[in-house]
């Protein structure tokens, strides 16, 4: 792999970093199979691409799209915990009214960002290459959401959060409404689809409608890579395993995109199977291992 | 002082599967009571408790709670006046969280959890003195994952959990009844104690005769949704349990022989 293939998918997987830490927190905190992303993360690219076009400053533009995300998987809590709809199918609900709410946001299926102001100008400009300096600001971005999930989970209503997956009958007899945890924690982890699909808007330079086909996959794949590679200890190793996990996934695509093997070449259409071959791997790995350690 | 007057629940209502849990019950505790529930399996002991701690919507009737009238309360609301106990020791702990975490979070019982930190360093000394009363080693495990502990251990936090934040009704859903008889009956005393040290109002529904007579200072028994049985502390003090079953028997007539199951 040339190095500048290695850098970008070190600048993919940070920037998918955030995705796969909402995944974490949906999936495993919470217990709740969360397919919003699928919709939230296009969305995050859809809003930064028209706020950055509308001359808005790039950070601010990056929180908008947040803020975006989150109202989208508030949606998906509302529709399972105040109407009663199954958790996933609510999620398969919002997901695709939100492919229509993408178009709109943008009145086209795709749009670029070609010579606007991008987050990456204050690095750029003070004489970092672009290919060192998006992964280099995606590291730091996710390292500081990682930092802050962490905080947020040992807060007392992070304790809601993990108790409400874990055990919601425990948390609503010591006087949480788990409906309002599952909002807001839905909502959080779909502000951190958003700003992944605003990074990788960035980072691909426009941001197109159907971006978000199988990031449930990819992240959920990310989610369980890293835990087999890393473990899940404790709350804060479970997260750092989550974003290693979104780097490694990214690297080891690139690697299988790179892969020859005598006249047979794979193409990033091969990409899909890929991913499935790799989460069929992560998934049975641990079961293996114990069964070869055992003999 | 609770006050329920006239409470009715019906399962599937309208549906051929149609059961009337509760036909009109009418109680009055006054506080520092501690009343032992029985009856045989169907007779609403545990509908009742769930009804009162808001797990069931009620379909008619008042429960009231000093001047507090929560008849339709949500269930995490009625949290800050009620406490309760499960069968399951899995359902009042949470695995994956810490004693210590575990105890913060019913150490908030019915307030706000904000942003603030989790555990503080002061809770952990309170939390420590508390598990220390339990005499099981727990105080130095704090950090451990509450997963690790025994069904009895469980069941003792969780005790210690409901009773952290004085609340105003302790209800017991039969929460011996899942453990083995040694640990059944440290729990069972460690019940007694928290709720003579904390003057609490509690219901114990128990399957068990002799505990029902032994412990508290007044039993009611519940048949088809009714209470059909209602024994202060003087006359309690008295029976026996073939007195009670006897009690039992002319209430309801002979057609429940099944019932002697209840003795063992």
């Amino acid at each position: 792999m040339s190095y500048f293939a290695f850098m970008g998918a070190l600048e993919q997987g940070f920037a998918y970093g955030f995705l796969v830490l909402g995944v974490y927190l949906t999936f495993r905190v919470l217990d709740f199979p969360d397919l919003t992303v699928d919709g939230s993360l296009p969305l995050g690219a859809a809003v930064y691409a028209v706020a950055i076009s509308a001359g808005i400053n790039p950070y601010l533009s990056l929180f908008l799209a947040m803020l975006a995300g989150f109202a989208a998987g508030a949606v998906t809590g509302i529709l399972n915990t105040r109407f009663g709809i199954l958790h996933l199918l609510a999620s398969i609900l919002t997901m695709i009214a939100l492919y229509s709410i993408n178009l709109r946001v943008m009145g086209r299926p795709n749009m670029t960002l070609l010579g606007k102001p991008t987050v990456l100008d204050p690095l750029t400009n003070a004489g970092i290459g672009l290919f060192n300096a998006a992964p280099l600001l995606f590291g730091l971005l996710s390292i500081v959401g990682l930092l802050l999930l962490l905080w947020l989970l040992q807060t007392a209503f992070g304790l809601c959060m993990q108790a409400t997956g874990a055990n919601p009958q425990m948390i609503t007899s010591q006087g949480v409404a788990t409906s309002r945890v599952i909002i807001l924690t839905v909502g959080l982890s779909n502000s951190f689809a958003a700003l992944s699909g605003a990074l990788l808007c960035q980072s691909q330079g426009a941001a197109d409608v159907n971006m978000g086909v199988g990031t449930i996959v990819a992240g959920l794949a990310s989610v369980i890579l890293g835990e087999t590679l890393f473990g899940c200890r404790s709350v804060g190793r479970a997260l750092l395993a989550a974003l290693l996990g979104s780097v490694v996934y990214r690297l080891a695509i690139a690697l299988a995109l790179g892969l020859k093997l005598g006249q047979f070449s794979v193409t990033p259409s091969d990409l899909n199977l890929l991913t499935a071959l790799l989460v069929v791997a992560a998934l049975s790995l641990p079961g293996l291992r114990r069964k070869v350690l055992r003999r | 002082m609770i006050e329920i007057r006239d409470l009715v629940k019906t399962f599937h209502p309208g549906s051929v599967n149609e059961v009337l849990a509760l036909a009109g019950i009418n109680l009055r505790v006054k506080n520092g009571y501690f009343i032992t529930v029985i009856g045989s399996n169907g007779a609403g002991k545990s509908t009742l408790l769930n009804c009162l701690a808001g797990s069931y919507a009620i379909d008619s009737g008042h429960i009231q709670i000093g001047e507090q009238d929560l008849s339709y309360w949500p269930e995490h609301r009625r949290a800050s006046l009620i406490s309760r106990v499960f069968q399951d020791p899995l359902l009042g702990t949470c695995a994956a969280l810490s004693l210590e975490q575990n105890l913060a979070l019913a150490n908030r019982r019915g307030c706000r959890h904000g942003l603030g930190r989790g555990v503080r360093r002061v809770d952990r000394e309170l939390f420590r003195q508390q598990l220390q009363q339990l005499g099981l080693g727990l105080e130095d495990r704090l950090r451990d994952p509450v997963g690790l502990l025994s069904g009895g251990q469980r069941q003792a936090l969780t005790l210690l959990m409901a009773t952290l934040i004085r609340p105003q009704v302790l209800l017991l859903d039969e929460h011996t009844a899942a453990l083995d008889p040694k640990t059944a009956q440290q729990v069972l005393e460690l019940t007694v104690k928290l709720i003579a040290e904390q003057q609490l109002t509690a219901l114990m529904v128990t399957h068990n005769m002799r505990q029902a007579l032994q412990l508290g200072n007044r039993l009611i028994m519940l048949h088809g949704g009714r209470i059909i049985l209602d024994v202060g502390e003087a006359e309690k003090a008295a029976m026996s349990i073939e007195d009670l079953l006897q009690k039992f028997y002319t209430v309801r007539g002979e057609e429940f022989v099944s019932d002697r199951m209840m003795l063992v």
